[in-house]
């Protein structure tokens, strides 16, 4: 295999794919960190002009770790639809580039040829786009999927109600559930990250969550993020849950470090189909993030965006109903500043939705990345004009527990209302019915967490 | 544009500004008004010239400190439902609500509290843990891998997960080895959050352990640490049980958040599904410090007798 340009006089060469595919991509901490980005910007650069020539099936064909060392490349590769791979396969990465952005090109023809396509495959073409790119591919590419409501619906733009609390007091719970519910934060899924992964605190906060649901009759679904073993604990006993989470990872190794398999996920997901109480028929859940395998250790020398798009492909064996990146949670050692933060969502995103499943976005940050409130809500407005299914709602972007900052309760009326975007169909019914949201604005009562204390 | 005319520009400027009041004419030596004292001012800070003294005579801002518990549990809706029922819910969380809205943005005063605490943890971050607290309870330090200081330990965790050579050493020469609990302390990315909790923490841990009739090794401090310096340690000097106690990244306008990592005979190669973590040790909203203590000990003594952590503890 030769890899080589010429560019500016100066030769260029890469030994292999997995060098080319790391230095190709935009410059990150975490592809640093993890040897594998470039040395010069020339080189970035170089490397993206020989990747624009290499055929999809040898990025197909060489997998970020071997099919006989790890179970998520095998979940990958045995997913694909070989007649579809068929038609792409001899497209360069390149012309594949091209393709996706024609204007011939419609969203159905891209959702049918996601399923030829390899999660290294939607790498390798991501890492050709350009910002905009990201944008405006995505775009193209709407994906919904119903539980109790349906999400990613084009002209509508969901939230997570998301209100954690230092302690998973259940009151102290509630109230931010309800300041969320009054501005329209809760079409996604209510959904809390737990401190306590113990079965008997899980079971209590689904209850709480699963009674505000049946009080105010609200069209959505619930979730506390705890393992997956813990929810399946509370699936068999009986508990109320509307969406079975799982943070996932890009290698069978990453996956091993959060103590979870293909085969558990597998059963989990069963038992999800018999016991959750929405209609579905998606009840899976899933959170990734850029540098979680290198944290582990479990990239096989491979980039973070590479990984990355292995966790959509696992997750789309579960048919999810929605899959967000938590995009600026892990760090500055992986994504350091507002730059690569944004560049990362906007792939997240992007190949997400190339992969097929609803894909939403943590837009946030930590306070040891060079970062802040405005960064976020940059990003959360990019993605928005990228047909982003839902962001995150916490009470003024602030995390009480979890000590990062994300989209506030506010963010996504005001994106809605820049846009012209609505809730969730169901959702904003309900809303207009108790009198929350009138043609897509909150009314005089919203914005007020009293609203739910009688029904 | 010569420089001849675009000296007349900005002349003319000029001119329109003074005429409109809001340039001072270089000549003025109009007085500072008493209520914008200079002497009860921090010395960083510029003096402002008043553009008119029909404008302002009478301003007179003199602001409280908006991060006081109090005023941080003042609601802003306006016309609640029920103006009680908001404050008791606000009660309930350290949360941001009760906050209200200018149509879907919010309201002036929430969004400045926000970036004044935004703004005081960016200040904070770079800090070491104060000397004196670690004399106080005789911790030798060691340090790991880092070498160029906060930046470095930042963007370079592989590092911040290993000892460096010296620190094997002095950790080979002090610390007794095969003991059943080795409480550590790391200042991971806050020094707040162990000046702010060990005190209370330290003697709970040690007590505990020796009232279930365990013995207590050597304990000690290490800078720049990562959580997966837990496996070096468990290597060095093969305990039952390691207790990491290391700062959190600072939560918002709060840096004080702690966490409890702990491992059964850590070893090279085990991961988080290896650990259990007792996370949000604050006073004041997380997991009391005293309390955190006390449970810690408790998993501890769990771990040893099911010979397990992490996954392995829970699927026992």
């Amino acid at each position: 295999m030769l890899l080589r340009t010429k560019l500016h006089g100066k030769t260029y060469e890469f030994p292999d794919i997995r060098i080319l595919m790391g230095k190709a991509n935009e410059e990150k901490s975490g592809d640093t960190l993890a040897g594998v980005g470039a040395d010069t910007a020339a080189e970035r650069v170089a490397a993206r002009l020989v990747l624009a020539e290499v055929p999809m099936r040898v990025i197909r064909e060489n997998p970020a770790v071997p099919y006989d060392q790890d179970e998520v490349t095998r979940v990958i590769q045995d997913g694909v639809d070989e007649s579809i791979y068929g038609e792409v396969k001899d497209k360069t990465v390149g012309e594949f580039r091209e393709w996706i952005l024609a204007d011939t090109t419609t969203p159905d023809m891209i959702r049918r040829i996601s399923g030829g396509l390899t999660a290294e495959m939607i790498a390798g073409v991501t890492k050709l786009m350009s910002n905009l790119d990201l944008m405006f591919a995505a775009k193209k590419i709407p994906v919904t999927a119903h539980c109790n409501n349906t999400i990613g619906a084009p002209g509508t733009l969901s939230s997570r109600n998301q209100p954690n609390h230092p302690t998973d007091s259940p009151e102290g719970i509630r109230a931010e559930l309800y300041e969320g519910l009054s501005y329209g934060s809760g079409d996604s899924v209510i959904g809390i990250n737990p401190v306590d992964d113990s079965y008997s605190s899980v079971s209590r906060l689904l209850d709480m969550t699963y009674d505000v649901i049946k009080t105010w009759n609200i069209p959505t679904q619930n979730c506390v993020l705890s393992h997956v073993t813990t929810q399946m604990k509370c699936m068999e006993s009986g508990s109320p849950i509307g969406l079975v989470f799982q943070s996932i990872s890009g290698s069978q190794k990453g996956n091993d470090s959060f103590g979870i398999s293909v085969g558990m996920l597998d059963e989990a997901s069963a038992l999800a189909k018999k016991h959750c109480f929405p209609k579905g028929p998606n009840f899976m859940y899933f959170e990734t993030g850029q540098g979680s395998a290198l944290s582990a250790e479990a990239h096989n020398g491979w980039d973070q965006l590479t990984l990355e798009a292995r966790n959509y492909g696992l997750a789309k064996r579960y048919d999810p109903f929605q899959v967000n990146t938590v995009v600026g949670f892990i760090g500055p050692e992986y994504l350091y500043d507002a730059r690569q933060i944004q560049r990362a969502g906007l792939e997240d995103h992007f190949m997400g939705k190339l992969t097929g499943i609803p894909m939403g976005v943590d837009a946030c940050y930590t306070n040891h990345a060079r970062a802040d409130q405005n960064a976020i809500e940059n990003l959360a407005v990019m993605l928005t004009a990228a047909g982003c299914n839902y962001f995150m709602g916490v009470p003024m972007g602030d995390d009480s527990m979890l000590s990062y900052q994300c989209t506030s309760f506010h963010d996504a009326p005001t994106l809605r209302q820049l846009f012209n975007l609505r809730p969730a169909a169901e959702f904003e019914r309900w809303m207009e019915d108790i009198g929350l949201m009138k043609n897509g604005v909150l009314t005089e009562k919203a914005g007020d967490p009293s609203f739910f204390l009688k029904r | 544009m010569d420089d001849t005319k675009l000296a007349a520009i900005v002349e003319a400027v000029v001119r329109e500004l003074k005429a409109a009041g809001v340039v001072q004419p270089a000549s003025s030596s109009a007085p500072q008004p008493d209520s914008v004292s200079q002497a009860s001012a921090p010395s960083s800070v510029v003096p402002v010239k008043p553009r008119s003294s029909t404008f302002n005579s009478d301003l007179n801002i003199d602001l409280p400190d908006p991060t006081t518990p109090e005023a941080r549990l003042k609601p802003y809706v306006d016309h609640p439902k029920d103006a009680a029922g908001v404050r008791a819910l606000m009660a309930s969380t350290s949360a941001r609500i009760g906050v209200g809205r200018a149509g879907p943005r919010s309201k002036t005063n929430a969004l400045l509290l926000f970036q004044g605490d935004h703004a005081v943890t960016q200040d904070a971050l770079y800090r070491d843990v104060d000397q004196k607290l670690l004399d106080e309870f005789n911790l030798f330090t060691v340090q790991t891998k880092v070498t160029g200081g906060k930046q470095e330990f930042l963007l370079r965790p592989d590092l911040g997960r290993l000892l460096n050579d010296e620190a094997k050493r002095i950790i080979n020469e002090k610390c007794q080895k095969n003991v059943n609990i080795q409480l550590v302390i790391g200042d991971g990315l806050s020094a707040a959050a162990i000046e702010a909790n060990l005190r209370q923490m330290f003697p709970v841990i040690k007590q505990g352990t020796q009232a279930a009739g365990l013995t207590f090794g050597t304990p000690f401090f290490v800078k720049y640490a990562r959580v997966g310096i837990l496996n070096d340690i468990g290597e060095l000097i093969k305990p039952d049980v390691v207790i990491l106690l290391i700062g959190e990244r600072p939560g918002l306008g709060r840096a004080e958040s702690m966490s409890a990592y702990m491992g059964y005979k850590p070893k090279y190669g085990d991961t988080d599904a290896d650990r259990d973590v007792v996370c949000n040790i604050f006073e004041n909203g997380g997991t009391n410090p005293l309390e955190a203590g006390a449970f810690v000990v408790q998993i501890a003594q769990k771990m040893r007798k099911n010979q397990a952590s992490g996954v392995k503890l829970k699927l026992a």
